[in-house]
């Protein structure tokens, strides 16, 4: 049940792309055409559930304050959090080149429609964003994260796809010559943002919320400010 | 400009508006929407990619004849991540509020496009001053975006200009509030600095034919 809402949450109400605007860079620049935008959106998934277990992982026995106890109770107190940032991208740059060789050695045809994907992943905003929120929202288990990573991967490959099909669709389109191109797709994006959004009453409706609550309350941090000031905006207009 | 040549000065004038990262080359949005629904954060958004990038291309620039090309992504992802710390831990000592606000996004610097863009397509092949001519000019064009796109949205959306009230006083009633005007807070949800950017790139497109796409 853990496992269904968190992976239901993270493709849907925290969508990479229309949350928090993760890949956008990427993601605007490999949307042209259907078929490239699949190949991409698979190799984000393939490589977001390989690294945010793996940082996972890397956070809770290296990173975090007192994760050094294993070693013996001279090192419980060592905090090597303010490594977390260069630790997680070699992670994943090393990880996108091992998967490359692995993928080139195995399986030529998967290599050939990923392959010239995988180096452009390396520097993709969604998969240390992968890894950077699920520190900062404090994911419980391995399998949670594991979760965490699939789910927001297959966000990601959702957004990739639907701009790409209305990107092919919008070129019969009579669109005003300044807005061709990137105006439109920014315009477009923003729109199916907004109605993602309405994907965000799908899972507030529980019984146990206290105690989600406090798991939860570490996850919604980062947009808690717009909430608030958008909570006191309506206040002061009723 | 006595300083700089005449060459030089356009490495820097270029990317703000002509050429500029976000609207023409399409770099770095990532971070850039995310945190621009108060002017402040944009700004100091924009103050530590710019610290970033410069430092970061003048670093590159004088390796760029020792780094084997073959590593070179993770060479540069390891200078990008060294400053983007030093960024980090700076905010948390003198911003800790804001550093809050800019939660994971100070982090993801260290992928923002323009800063690996900048480092592949120029610092490796020119010389450091250059470099950090280009790395400035870079990073103040991103920030001219993100100040735009944090100016709009906060004036609209709450009616203040980094947290100072402009517009008078919602509850009191006060200023444009007693005509009937209201904060639309719809520009403080992230959907709307997509379309705000989109804006952005019709005006400057209508402004200069040249760069509408096909």
């Amino acid at each position: 049940m853990e496992h269904l809402e968190l992976f239901l949450k993270s493709i849907f109400i925290d969508n990479m792309v229309f949350a928090t605007f993760l890949g956008m860079c990427s993601y605007l620049a490999v949307s042209k055409k259907v078929t490239t935008a699949v190949g991409l959106g698979a190799a984000v998934i393939f490589v977001l559930a390989i690294t945010v277990p793996l940082n996972w992982l890397l956070d809770q026995y290296l990173l975090q304050p007192g994760a050094l106890a294993w070693l013996g109770a001279e090192y419980a107190d060592y905090d090597l959090s303010f490594l977390s940032f260069i630790m997680f991208i070699a992670t994943i740059a090393t990880m996108v080149q091992l998967v490359e060789i692995v993928v080139e050695k195995f399986s030529p045809s998967l290599y050939n429609s990923l392959g010239i994907f995988l180096p452009l992943i390396a520097v993709n905003c969604a998969i240390l964003g992968g890894s950077l929120f699920m520190q900062s929202r404090e994911i419980a288990t391995l399998g949670l994260a594991t979760t965490y990573g699939v789910g927001s991967g297959i966000g990601w490959f959702l957004a990739i796809l639907a701009i790409a099909a209305i990107r092919e669709k919008i070129r019969y389109s009579n669109v005003p010559p300044a807005l061709r191109g990137l105006g439109i797709t920014f315009i477009i994006t923003g729109l199916m943002a907004i109605g993602f959004m309405s994907f965000g009453g799908m899972l507030t409706g529980g019984d146990d919320e206290g105690q989600k609550e406090e798991t939860k309350s570490a996850q919604v941090e980062t947009l808690n400010d717009t909430e608030t000031e958008l909570a006191n905006n309506t206040k002061v207009i009723e | 400009m006595g300083l700089l040549s005449k060459k030089d000065a356009k490495l820097i004038t270029d990317p703000l508006a002509d050429n500029n990262p976000i609207t023409i080359q399409v770099l770095g949005i990532c971070s850039a929407l995310a945190i621009t629904a108060e002017l402040e954060a944009s700004i100091v958004m924009s103050v530590s990619v710019l610290f970033v990038l410069g430092v970061g291309n003048v670093v590159i620039s004088l390796m760029r004849n020792i780094i084997p090309s073959k590593i070179r992504i993770i060479v540069q992802l390891i200078v990008v991540a060294t400053l983007v710390i030093i960024v980090d831990l700076v905010l948390k000592a003198f911003a800790y509020e804001l550093s809050k606000t800019l939660s994971v996004f100070v982090g993801l610097i260290i992928t923002n496009c323009i800063i690996m863009g900048r480092f592949e397509a120029f610092a490796l092949g020119n010389s450091p001053w250059r470099s950090f001519l280009d790395g400035i000019g870079n990073a103040a064009g991103y920030g001219v975006i993100l100040i735009i796109v944090g100016f709009f949205r906060e004036l609209l959306g709450s009616g203040t200009l980094l947290g100072i009230p402009v517009l008078g006083d919602p509850i009191e009633k006060t200023g444009l509030y007693s005509i009937g005007y209201e904060n639309n807070g719809f520009m403080l949800l992230s959907p709307m600095a997509l379309i705000v950017v989109g804006i952005i790139i019709w005006v400057q497109r209508s402004r200069n034919k040249a760069l509408i796409e096909d």
